[in-house]
Formats: structure tokens, sequence, C-alpha cells
């Protein structure tokens, strides 16, 4: 059978993030997947020379802005763990809050992006329209919808107040309603099994060999998620991270929806432990050392590494994101499969190639 | 109070050693670091990951020399190592997929933009 290579993206009609992709093809089977990157790339890291600690905030959060919060979560995390900051309570659950939504905005954005992928033009507006209630809690109590920048070294800049404390709940409550009108068509409908149920297979030990994070690992029955390791208020809320076991597109599919679920019930959880007190510690100094720092995005295990001389300046910056660990599991998933189930298989990780390139 | 990371010294010669007692005991490869130490040398960080918990190598790399890949060893390592060869000038021997310095970089491109001290790029 002859071969023939496709180039497939940087720009694609279902796939809004430049990767390119050579795809040989076999009698319109996959066989082999070459990924290309650095469309996108702004050496975000490098920034750390001329931009002080503080600053390097609001850089971090421009990674990626669909998880611009969590992002400043890890980086300031690290810097406050190297400097031996003691953040109170009340910011901790804050950030916890925000960071979970974030989650929640995010996964519906992607379960949204997914059923587009497939054709499924109604139920993507459905998953966006709930997102925009999100969306509207973080602008009324961050002043901004994506990029919230509510982290400080130290703690955070802003408070829920009673109200919007139980406006919050209430608006989850419709969401969490909302999404759960959706479960049984994103999860049981013909076409979205037909085009998701055993493609892009990766199995539980390819995913550990490979360095799978997020729910790519979690949907091939590796019960591991970052938030176990008890960051922020995570310590003192119930978790238990989601799992499936099948290790296709479908399976991520199901433990992304499930987190919404869990997600949502996180933030309720955290409204009502959240402790009075104040939100941020004065900080004076800078970091000095070596430090390591890992939250869970929604896309799954980020990881942080600092080098800092004890100046206002970091001497290295490594930002290790969910998505540069899920391409070469993504290599892995798409030889094998039929060439028009490519773009579910590539949406099914969530990809996020700005985060990937920085 | 100076921050602390707990790394395990080793060298070109014992690298894929140490890579396969770690893989043998479990651990996975959450990522690599290189850092630009002097005019001569980068130390590449090796963390590796199990059940959450990070364990990190330290090989001390002079840029004058290829730097052994473990990507034969650990698939996932060739998108960080081609991204250390764009980004501090190093080439590393056995890469499985290289990209030969232009995985973000464009062929006109001759510094090394991560390195405080420059090198001229060199065919890898």
């Amino acid at each position: 059978m002859a071969k023939t290579v496709i180039p497939f993206g940087p720009q694609h009609p279902v796939l809004p993030e430049p990767i390119h992709l050579s795809l040989t093809v076999e009698d319109e089977i996959v066989t082999e997947a070459i990924p290309a990157l650095g469309y996108v790339h702004r050496g975000l890291e490098k920034l750390c020379d001329i931009r002080d600690i503080h600053h390097m905030i609001q850089i971090v959060e421009r990674v990626c802005g669909i998880c611009s919060k969590i992002h400043a979560m890890c980086y300031c995390q690290g810097i406050e763990e190297m400097m031996g900051v003691e953040v109170p309570d009340r910011a901790q659950y804050l950030r916890v809050i925000w960071s979970e939504l974030h989650r929640v905005h995010s996964h519906l954005l992607w379960l949204g992006l997914f059923a587009d992928a497939f054709g499924f033009e109604s139920l993507f507006y459905q998953f966006w329209r709930i997102r925009e209630r999100v969306m509207d809690i973080n602008e009324a109590t961050t002043g901004n919808r994506v990029i919230v920048s509510v982290n400080v070294i130290g703690g955070v800049r802003r408070d829920l107040t009673p109200d919007q404390i139980r406006w919050i709940l209430s608006e989850l409550d419709i969401v969490e309603r909302e999404t759960r009108e959706l479960e049984s068509t994103i999860l049981d409908d013909y076409t979205v099994r037909k085009r998701t149920v055993g493609k892009g297979m990766l199995t539980r030990d390819q995913a550990l060999a490979l360095g799978a994070v997020g729910p790519t690992l979690r949907g091939s029955g590796v019960k591991e998620d970052a938030r176990q390791l008890g960051y922020a208020a995570f310590k003192d809320l119930d978790f238990e991270p989601i799992v499936e076991q099948d290790g296709d597109s479908y399976a991520r599919n199901r433990v992304r929806f499930r987190e919404t679920l869990q997600s949502i019930n996180l933030v309720r959880q955290a409204l009502r432990k959240l402790p009075e007190g104040e939100i941020a510690t004065k900080v004076k100094g800078f970091p000095e050392g070596e430090h390591t720092s890992r939250v869970e995005q929604p896309r799954g295990e980020l990881f942080y590494y600092f080098k800092a001389d004890g100046t206002k300046h970091l001497d290295r910056l490594r930002i290790r994101t969910p998505t540069f660990a899920n391409i070469p599991p993504l290599a892995a998933m798409l030889p094998g499969i039929e060439l028009a189930d490519v773009p579910v298989v590539v949406l099914s990780i969530d990809p996020c190639i700005s985060c990937t390139e920085r | 109070m100076a921050a602390f990371l707990e790394t395990t010294e080793i060298t070109q010669d014992t690298l894929k050693e140490e890579i396969h007692r770690l893989i043998d005991a479990g651990y996975r490869l959450e990522t690599m670091t290189c850092v630009d130490l002097d005019e001569n040398n980068v130390d590449l960080l090796y963390h590796f990951t199990k059940d959450l918990q990070l364990v990190h190598l330290r090989m001390k790399q002079p840029k004058a020399e290829n730097a052994p890949s473990i990507s034969d060893v650990v698939f996932a390592a060739f998108l960080v190592e081609n991204e250390i060869q764009d980004q501090f000038g190093l080439c590393f021997e056995g890469l499985v997929l290289n990209f030969s310095n232009f995985l973000y970089l464009e062929e006109e491109v001759a510094t090394t933009p991560f390195c405080k001290y420059g090198i001229t790029r060199k065919e890898s």
C-alpha cells in the first residue's frame, strides 16, 4: 500500500491550536505522527532576567489564559516556600476557590470544543452557555473574566463578601443542574460514542512510560492527581481523583465531565469552610536557592523549577506545562486510527500549544 | 533562608545506569531542566516522579561536548531535549527524534536565546 504524508495543522477548523502534525497515512489509517512546534513561542521563562519576582506573576499568568490563576498559584507557592512565607488560611481557601472555578470553566470550554470536533454544534453552544456563569463569577469577584490576577506572593489580593459567597453558591447550583442535564448527551449519545469509544487508545503502561498527566493519565486508569499533595487548602477538603479505565477518547471525556462536577463540589466545600482572617502576609526580601512547585491544572500536573540567588530576579525559571507532557502520549495514540478521527483524538488531550511553547 | 533541592550527582558515564535504576523502580520522567552555569558549563537536571514523589538527578555538562540523550530509554525526553538544544545550543547524541535545533527556532537564528553566556549554535 502506498504511503501518503498529510500535513495536519498548524491551522485546522476544529483545532484552534497552532500545532503541526505530519501524518503518514496508508489506506486512510495513520501509521506515524510527527509533531512540529514553534509557531507561538514567546520565551516567557527568559523574562525572569528582566522582570522581578513580583512582576513575574503577571508573566506566568500569560503562559495560559485558561489556567492563568493556577499558574500564578504554582509560581507564588514555590516562591513562598523558598522564602519561608506563611500564607494565611483564608488566602489558601480563596486560592482553591478561584482555581477550581478555573477548572470548571476550562472543562466546560473543552467539553464544548470536543462536541464541536465531532460536529455536535448545539452541544458546543450549550456547554459554552453554561460556562458564561462561571466567567461572570470571575468577573464579579476579581474584575476579570479570564486572567483574574488575584495571587500575590504571600496570599491573594481580593476577598469575598458574604453576599458574593451566597451568590456564587446559587450560581453553582444552576451550573451543576444545567451541566447534569447534558450528561446523557455527552456520555451516552450514539454519535459521541461512535466517534470516541476505542479511539486514541493509551494503555495504563503507555501512559506511565510516556509521562502522561491529568485527565489523559487518569483516563488510562492511573489514580494520580497533584491535588493529592494537599497544597493550598486541598489538605482540608474531601477529594479523591477521578479515574476511568478504558484509555480511549471517551474515557478522557468522562474524566473531564466528572471532574467538572467534582470541582463545583470542591468550591462549595471551600466556601462553606472559608476561615476568617487576613488574606495576605507582607513579604520582605528575595528568594535564594533551588526549589520545585507542582499543582494540578485542568489539563494535568504543572511543574515549576526555580533557581534564585537572593536578588530581585530569578536566576532560572523552568515551566513544564501539562500539554508538553502529553505530546509524546499523543504521538502514541494516533498510529492505528482513521484519518477522520485525528481531530477528535488530538482534542481529547485538551491541547494548549501556547502553554507548551511558553 | 535558602531553599535546598536534594539531588543525586551523576556523570555522563553513570547517567544511563541511574535512569534504568529509576525506571525499574517505577519512576517516570517529570521533565528535564537546563541551567546556564557559566561560559563553559550547564547543569542538566532530570526530574523523576513516582506516586507524586520527586527525585532529581544533576549532571554537569560542558557546553562544548555532546550530551547523551536519554530518549532511547525514555521516549518522553525527546521533546525537552530538543527544546534544550534550541534554547541552550547543547547537542544531544542519540536523540530518537531530532529537530536539529529547529523545534522552535528558524534557520536564520544563530544565537542561543536562553544562555546568559552566549555560544554560537552548532550543528547537532
